[in-house]
């Protein structure tokens, strides 16, 4: 961030390393700010990007990286912060003036119409057309331009989208990109759908792309990647800007790590009051519980009381094991056991019977039905309790929903009102009082603070441990290693779909699980 | 989160849909005590529109506005009992298609098929083998046969749509056709009338002045409605149509359900094969034709939600009441079938335009 000479318009030098630290700022980002209702998305992100540079977004889900990006492709428009183009103030009102100003985003879903051919998904929305007759053959020319731009020669423009590999696909997302006069080029997780010859491949379009003077804005959870295609780093937690313009090559990865996953607040632990009992048999027992292609054989067993925490960082495998155990993917290997009773593959009705519980890393999705009531929302697994020969006792749930909604300390107080209009942290409660509702033996607890603000964090730390201490076996997924460390009595670190390690907690620290949960990547 | 945000948070809270709706008759106040109560009084006549039953005080006015107009373009032809008799004879047989429909579209489903299921229904329940039966027996025969049908034909469709996984507008599509053809071969395309005299005699009938069928289409509603609101059954419905996965993982099993949603349908539509029946006297593969049209236009205008997981039994028999109450009004006043098709269609734009507008200002 040395000088700031507008001098952009200078042909870029393609000079290894990409994006020299002298070119001007193409983009600067200052305090932008985005709120939602209940939840603030963005508090205050930095971003600057120069000219032919990679510059790598880095943050764990619900960090704020999708949100900024949509603040930056015109889908969102920020409640405060300023955003200039080339020293200039500009705002994107919609997601048009972003692409005029010359900002392509490109999604992880990629928005291409499958039966349209490369050609006409390139150039859809503007067409080559004279009085409203598409230009056929000049369309084509200019898509085998743009495509061998990135080298890309061999895909066939007339063929249909659809039936090219998400490699391709990809590379057509970024042709009509470029067909806009792109100088700033978004890729939001370019390489989740990719096999590791695609990336090397994606990598290469990115650094000729670079070589022409197109900035690069690259988002990735996948830290060996952004050593090998980054200049520089901006790392997001928590909705803010944690670090700004780190250059890759002099930080080390566990630092990265570190600002990733680290503690911004200290967060209270509540004392574990009581040790589980070591002779208890276990409620919870996974076998070689296996989802090829997802996840190697898991085997794992949960004792009443005790918490078994899974750490690892996103993409590690972790959440796909709570489902497969919750019966909410089809396993393709092994068995779960509770209370000594055989599951049955892919039932979760089974699993709630059985008095598994299970709290989604997608709150709203996953979770909850939002425009229903907080009582119907808590009594959704329960309502056979509340009902004679199928009818409901509505008075009765009321009352139990309002018993529990006082004692979690849910707010606003009231039962009748629609979830969605709770925070974050509150429909979490709500969540989890359902499963308080349900007594039940085995609670499954996925990223269960995700966007949940740090006082009703600390009220949920509480209350897993109290579930903890009167019996209730726990296990909880989370990307951050304090939490996992200060909940669980049992640790079981997850890297590439593969179990690495597993010991008590307390033999841990936060070191040594960064250590296990990167292991193997490039510092 | 600041104090200004959260009041307007708080404002929206009681402006929002599908709360209110399960909670019935208790008075918005009640379950939310102390703290929330001048703020949620603060949106006052602006949220009417927005409550389950302001939304059926609007259909209720607009039922009133049309029975006005009657009164004044047909006089003592529209406000005559005996015609008020007809219009809810005709509102009976549909409405009990439409109230059977209403769970279905909850549960986040469609049905196309309801037309051609209560022509297959009346038909088979109407071959000479089953009359002779009923004749040699009892009429409760016909009942049994139509019933079946309907929910043989729902079954059909549940299964292909919970388990097969076809979208719920082919699987029905399928059965719209195929059930039609069939009672098509059936019959041979012919009327087949109703010789079984104690079937018409119960249910084309008067109870104390009041026709059976529209004591039926009663009994459907209520019943329909208490299942709705009242039961774990309703309950699971809105779920599985509000957020099949977070229904999914809360342990409802969802597929199951959606498999029950169609039987009720398929049931729905051979009671109201039965009716029909009973009416006309006779069975025909054309009984029944476009009520696909004419029911999903009564859910939709009585406020459900076509995506799912809002559901209104009121508002749906307030639905089927004004298509009803329209068509007699332009019959009484000779104006063409074609007139009263198009201004259905301009009130099914109408109601769908002002439910979305109410569904984005809650949500926003």
């Amino acid at each position: 961030m040395s000088d700031a000479t507008p001098s952009t318009t200078e042909p870029p030098v393609p000079e290894p390393p990409y994006g020299p630290a002298g070119s001007a700022p193409l983009l600067q980002m200052r305090g932008i700010v985005k709120r939602f209702p209940g939840v603030v998305a963005l508090g205050g992100v930095d971003l600057v990007v120069r000219a032919a540079e990679v510059h790598c977004l880095l943050g764990q889900n619900g960090a704020g990286k999708s949100t900024l990006i949509k603040v930056l492709s015109g889908s969102y428009q920020p409640d405060e912060g300023e955003i200039t183009w080339e020293g200039r103030p500009v705002s994107f009102p919609t997601p048009i003036a972003a692409i005029r100003i010359g900002i392509s985003t490109i999604y992880q879903e990629l928005d291409l119409v499958p039966d349209l051919s490369v050609t006409e998904n390139i150039f859809l929305g503007h067409e080559l057309s004279t009085a409203g007759f598409t230009q056929r053959r000049r369309a084509a020319t200019r898509a085998r331009e743009l495509l061998a731009r990135m080298g890309h020669t061999a895909i066939n423009v007339h063929r249909s989208v659809g039936s090219l590999s998400p490699a391709s696909q990809q590379i057509v997302s970024m042709a009509r990109a470029l067909s806009h006069d792109t100088r700033l080029l978004v890729l939001d997780e370019p390489s989740a759908v990719l096999d590791a010859g695609e990336v090397d491949n994606l990598f290469s379009v990115v650094r000729q792309l670079v070589s022409q003077g197109v900035a690069v804005v690259y988002i990735s959870h996948r830290l060996e990647e952004i050593r090998q295609i980054g200049d520089r780093i901006t790392v997001l937690k928590d909705g803010t800007s944690v670090a700004t313009d780190l250059p890759v090559s002099e930080t080390p990865t566990r630092k990265l790590i570190r600002l990733m996953t680290g503690r911004s607040i200290e967060y209270v632990f509540p004392e574990r009051r009581s040790e589980p009992a070591p002779g208890a048999e276990p409620v919870l027992e996974v076998t070689d519980l296996e989802v090829r292609g997802l996840f190697a054989p898991v085997s794992l067993s949960v004792r009443p009381g005790e918490v078994v925490g899974l750490a690892g960082l996103v993409g590690a495998g972790r959440s796909e094991v709570v489902e497969t155990l919750y019966g909410a993917r089809r396993a393709t290997g092994g068995t779960v056991r509770v209370g000594g009773r055989t599951m049955p593959n892919g039932s979760v009705a089974a699993r709630v019977e059985a008095g598994v519980g299970l709290c989604p890393e997608e709150r709203k999705s996953q979770g909850l039905l939002l425009d229903q009531s907080v009582a119907s929302n808590i009594t959704l697994s329960t309502l056979r309790r509340f009902s004679r020969a199928g009818f409901l006792d509505h008075a009765g749930e009321r009352a139990a929903a309002r018993d529990l909604t006082t004692s979690l300390d849910v707010r606003p107080t009231g039962v009748d009102r629609a979830v969605r209009t709770l925070s974050g942290g509150n429909q979490q409660k709500v969540l989890l009082a359902r499963w308080l509702l349900r007594d039940c033996r085995v609670l499954l607890l996925d990223e269960p603070t995700r966007g949940v603000d740090i006082g009703a964090r600390t009220e949920i730390y509480t209350l897993v441990r109290r579930l903890a201490d009167s019996g209730v076996a726990v296990v909880v997924v989370s990307s951050e290693v304090e939490e996992v460390l200060g909940l669980a009595d049992r640790v079981l670190v997850m890297r590439e779909g593969v179990v690495v390690h597993e010991s008590p907690a307390a033999h841990l620290d936060e070191a040594q699980v960064l250590d296990l949960v990167m292991e193997g990547a490039p510092s | 989160m600041s104090e200004p945000e959260l009041t307007a948070v708080v404002g929206r809270a009681t402006a929002s849909p599908g709360a209110r709706e399960d909670t019935g008759p208790s008075p918005s106040g009640a379950g939310s005590p102390g703290g929330q109560g001048p703020r949620s009084r603060a949106g006052g006549a602006a949220q009417v529109l927005r409550t389950a039953a302001g939304r059926n005080l609007g259909l209720v006015v607009a039922l009133v506005v049309l029975c006005v107009v009657g009164g004044v373009t047909g006089g003592d032809r529209f406000a005559d009992v005996a015609n008020v008799l007809t219009i809810l004879r005709l509102a009976a047989v549909i409405g009990v298609v439409s109230v059977g429909l209403t769970f279905v579209i909850t549960g986040g489903g469609i049905d196309l098929s309801v037309g051609a299921i209560v022509a297959l229904a009346s038909i088979w329940c109407t071959t000479l083998a089953t009359q002779t039966m009923a004749n040699s027996s009892t009429w409760l025969v016909m009942v049994f046969a139509a019933l079946a049908v309907g929910a043989g034909c729902g079954l059909v469709n549940g299964v292909l749509v919970a388990y097969g996984k076809v979208v719920p507008f082919i699987a029905t599509l399928a059965m719209l056709a195929g059930a039609r053809g069939l009672a098509e071969i059936i019959s041979n395309r012919r009327t087949q009338i109703v010789n079984v005299p104690s079937f018409v005699a119960v249910l084309d009938a008067d109870v104390l002045g009041v026709p059976v069928l529209v004591i039926i289409f009663a009994v459907v509603a209520v019943i329909g409605w208490v299942v709705l609101n009242r039961t774990t059954f309703g309950r699971r419905t809105v779920a599985v149509g509000g957020n099949p996965e977070a229904a999914r993982l809360a342990g409802i099993r969802v597929q199951r359900h959606t498999m029950y949603l169609y039987v009720l349908l398929g049931l729905c539509c051979g009671v109201a094969a039965l009716m029909l029946v009973a009416r006309t006297t006779t069975g025909s593969s054309t009984h029944g034709t476009l009520y696909e049209l004419d029911a999903i236009a009564a859910v939709v205008i009585g406020g459900t939600l076509l995506s799912g997981g809002r559901g209104t039994i009121v508002g749906t028999v307030i639905g089927v009441l004004i298509f009803t109450t329209l068509s007699n009004v332009f019959t009484l006043n000779n104006l063409s079938v074609s007139a009263q098709s198009v201004v259905k269609g301009l009130i099914i734009v109408a109601a769908v335009l002002l439910q979305q507008r109410l569904a984005t200002r809650t949500r926003t």
